[in-house]
C-alpha cells in the first residue's frame, strides 16, 4: 500500500499554518508575518530540493550526479558552520575535512559493507542525515573548544609552563569539547522510540513501508549519525589544537568575541 | 663582538648569567611594549623586574620560558639562544608562578602529578616542604586551600620538576601581609639553594626586602636601579 499527498491535500494542510498565525494573532504575539513568511519559505524550498532531487536521483541517471550533489551540500554545510561560529578560527577548511571524514566512514561502512544499495536514491538522503549532524556537533565542539581555551588561558598556559606539550596541555578540554557535543546524541540515541519517533521512521510508515522495515532504517541512520558526530567532533577538536598552538607549544591570542 | 659572551654563558667578568636579552623587541597591538632592551640576569639571587602595570614586565617573564617570542632581537638562557632550545626542555629548566593560582582539577598530590607523573610522595614531600607546604596537605583538594597555600602548591608544583630558574609573576600581589611575607622568606630560601629567581613586582617595599639587584622597566626600556635602591 502507498500513501500520497495530493496537491489538494497540501493546500488543505495550509489550513495549519493558518492555525499557528491565528494563534499569534489572537495572542498578540506579532508573529504572524513571520510565520507566513517561513512556511512559504519552506515550501518553496522543499518543491525545488524535490524537483533537483527528481533530476538527480532518477535511475537512468549517472550516479555521479549523486556524487556532485553531496559534494554541494558539504560544502554548504561548511560555509553555515562558519557563520555559526564566527569566532572559531580557521573553521572553513577544518569543517571540509571533518565532514569528508565523517563521509568516508559513514558511507564506506554503509555501501561498502551493503547495508545499503549504492544508487542516488540511498546516498544523497544518507549523505544529508550524516553531514546535517556533523554540521551541528561541529559547530558545538568548535565552540566549545575555543571558549574553554580561551577563558582558561592561565590554566592552559601554566601546563605549558611545566613542560607539558601543547597537544597534552590540551588534553582535558578537549576532551570536555568532545562530551559537551556527543551527549545530546547519546541521549537522542536513548530516547529514540521511547519518548519520539524519529524523522526517518515517521517518514518511512507515512509512505507506507512496514513498519519493522522502518524500524530497521531507522536503526542504521541512528548509528550513523553518532558515528558521523564522532568522527567529525575528534577531527575539528584535534585539527583546532593544531590551529590554536604553535608548532613551539605556545597558545595563540584568541580575540573575545564581540556579540556571541 | 658581542657574540664570544655568550658561548659560555659568562659575562665578562665571569659571573654566571642565567638570561641575556639582545635589543628585545616585543609590538603588540602596535605598540612598543619592549623597545631594543638589552640586559644581562645574573645567575646568583633574585633578581627583581620591576615598574608600572602595563610597562611589560611580565612579557619580559614570558619571553624567558617562551610562553612569548621576540618580534627582534634574541634572548639567551645560559649561553644558549631561545630559538635553538626545545622549548619543553626549556621550560622545565625554567619554572614559572603566575599572578593568580592555578590549581588544576583534583588533589595537591593530582596537580603535581600534572607537572611530574613519575614523582613518587617523597618527591612530592620535599617539593611542598621547599614551598613551606605541610605535606599532610597531599591528599587534599586544592581549591579548598587558602590563597596563600594555594600559590605555594603552584610554586611546589614546578619545584617538583626539578628546575634551575624560577619566573615569579607578581605572586604575592593577590595575598595578605602575613602569607606574602611567608612567600618571600619562601623564595630567599630558594635562592640560596642556588635556584635562579626573576621577580616581578610593582610593590615598592617588596622590592627593598627581597631584592638582590633591581631592574625598573619603564616605556619598554629597562634599566638597572642604582646600587643604594637595592639590597646591598
Amino acid at each position: 500500500m502507498n500513501t500520497t499527498v495530493s496537491w489538494l491535500g497540501l493546500a488543505i494542510s495550509l489550513l495549519l499554518v493558518a492555525v499557528a498565525a491565528g494563534i499569534s494573532w489572537w495572542q498578540r504575539l506579532g508573529l504572524q508575518r513571520q510565520i507566513l513568511i517561513a512556511a512559504a519559505r519552506a515550501l518553496v524550498q522543499l518543491l525545488l530540493v524535490g524537483a533537483a532531487l527528481t533530476l538527480v536521483i532518477s535511475p537512468d541517471r549517472s550516479i555521479w550526479w549523486s556524487w556532485l550533489w553531496v559534494a554541494g551540500m558539504l560544502g554548504y554545510a561548511a560555509t553555515v558552520a562558519r557563520r555559526r561560529a564566527p569566532g572559531v578560527p580557521h573553521l572553513l577548511t577544518l569543517a571540509l575535512a571533518s565532514f569528508t571524514a565523517a563521509a568516508v566512514v559513514t558511507l564506506g561502512v554503509l555501501f561498502g559493507l551493503h547495508v545499503f544499495p549504492l544508487t542516488g536514491r540511498t546516498l544523497v538522503p544518507i549523505a544529508g542525515m550524516m553531514i546535517g549532524n556533523s554540521m551541528t556537533a561541529t559547530v558545538l565542539a568548535g565552540r566549545r573548544l575555543t571558549d574553554e581555551l580561551r577563558d582558561k588561558r592561565d590554566e592552559v598556559e601554566a601546563r605549558l609552563a611545566l613542560g607539558q606539550p601543547s597537544r597534552q596541555a590540551a588534553t582535558p578540554y578537549v576532551r570536555g569539547a568532545l562530551r559537551a557535543a556527543l551527549t545530546p546524541q547519546i541521549e537522542t540515541t536513548r530516547a529514540t522510540g521511547l519518548v519520539f519517533l524519529p524523522g526517518a521512521m515517521t517518514g518511512l510508515i507515512l509512505a507506507g513501508a512496514a513498519p519493522l522495515q522502518a524500524v530497521l532504517v531507522q536503526a542504521v541512520v541512528m548509528f550513523l549519525v553518532l558515528a558521523a558526530t564522532a568522527t567529525t567532533t575528534v577531527v575539528i577538536a584535534l585539527g583546532l589544537i593544531r590551529r590554536l598552538f604553535t608548532p613551539d607549544h605556545r597558545l595563540v591570542y584568541l580575540p573575545t568575541p564581540a556579540d556571541h | 663582538m658581542a657574540c664570544h659572551r655568550h658561548v659560555e654563558g659568562q659575562s665578562a667578568d665571569e659571573r654566571p648569567v642565567a638570561f641575556e636579552f639582545a635589543r628585545v623587541t616585543v609590538v603588540r597591538a602596535g605598540r612598543r611594549v619592549l623597545d631594543e632592551v638589552t640586559a644581562q640576569i645574573p645567575a646568583a639571587g633574585i633578581t627583581v623586574v620591576s615598574g608600572p602595570s602595563g610597562a611589560g614586565k611580565t612579557t619580559l617573564l614570558r619571553l624567558c620560558n617562551r610562553l612569548e617570542v621576540p618580534d627582534a632581537g634574541t634572548v639567551w638562557y645560559r649561553g644558549r639562544s631561545l630559538e635553538e632550545l626545545d622549548p619543553l626542555v626549556l621550560r622545565r629548566r625554567v619554572g614559572m608562578v603566575f599572578q593568580r593560582p592555578t590549581p588544576f582539577p583534583g588533589s595537591v598530590a593530582g596537580n603535581l602529578a600534572v607537572a611530574s607523573p613519575d614523582a613518587g610522595t617523597e618527591e612530592m614531600t620535599t617539593a611542598l616542604t621547599r614551598a613551606a607546604l605541610d605535606p599532610g596537605l597531599l591528599g587534599q583538594e586544592a581549591r579548598t586551600l587558602s590563597g596563600g597555600e594555594l600559590q605555594r602548591m603552584c610554586l611546589a608544583r614546578t619545584l617538583v620538576t626539578g628546575p634551575e630558574t624560577l619566573l615569579l609573576d607578581e605572586p604575592t600581589s593577590a595575598l595578605d601581609e602575613q602569607p606574602k611575607r611567608v612567600f618571600e622568606s619562601t623564595a630567599r630560601d630558594l635562592a640560596a639553594q642556588g635556584i635562579t629567581i626573576i621577580w616581578v613586582t610593582h610593590d615598592g617595599a617588596q622590592v627593598r626586602r627581597i631584592a638582590d639587584r633591581n631592574y625598573r622597566l619603564r616605556d619598554g626600556h629597562l634599566t638597572l636601579a642604582a646600587a643604594g635602591e637595592a639590597r646591598p
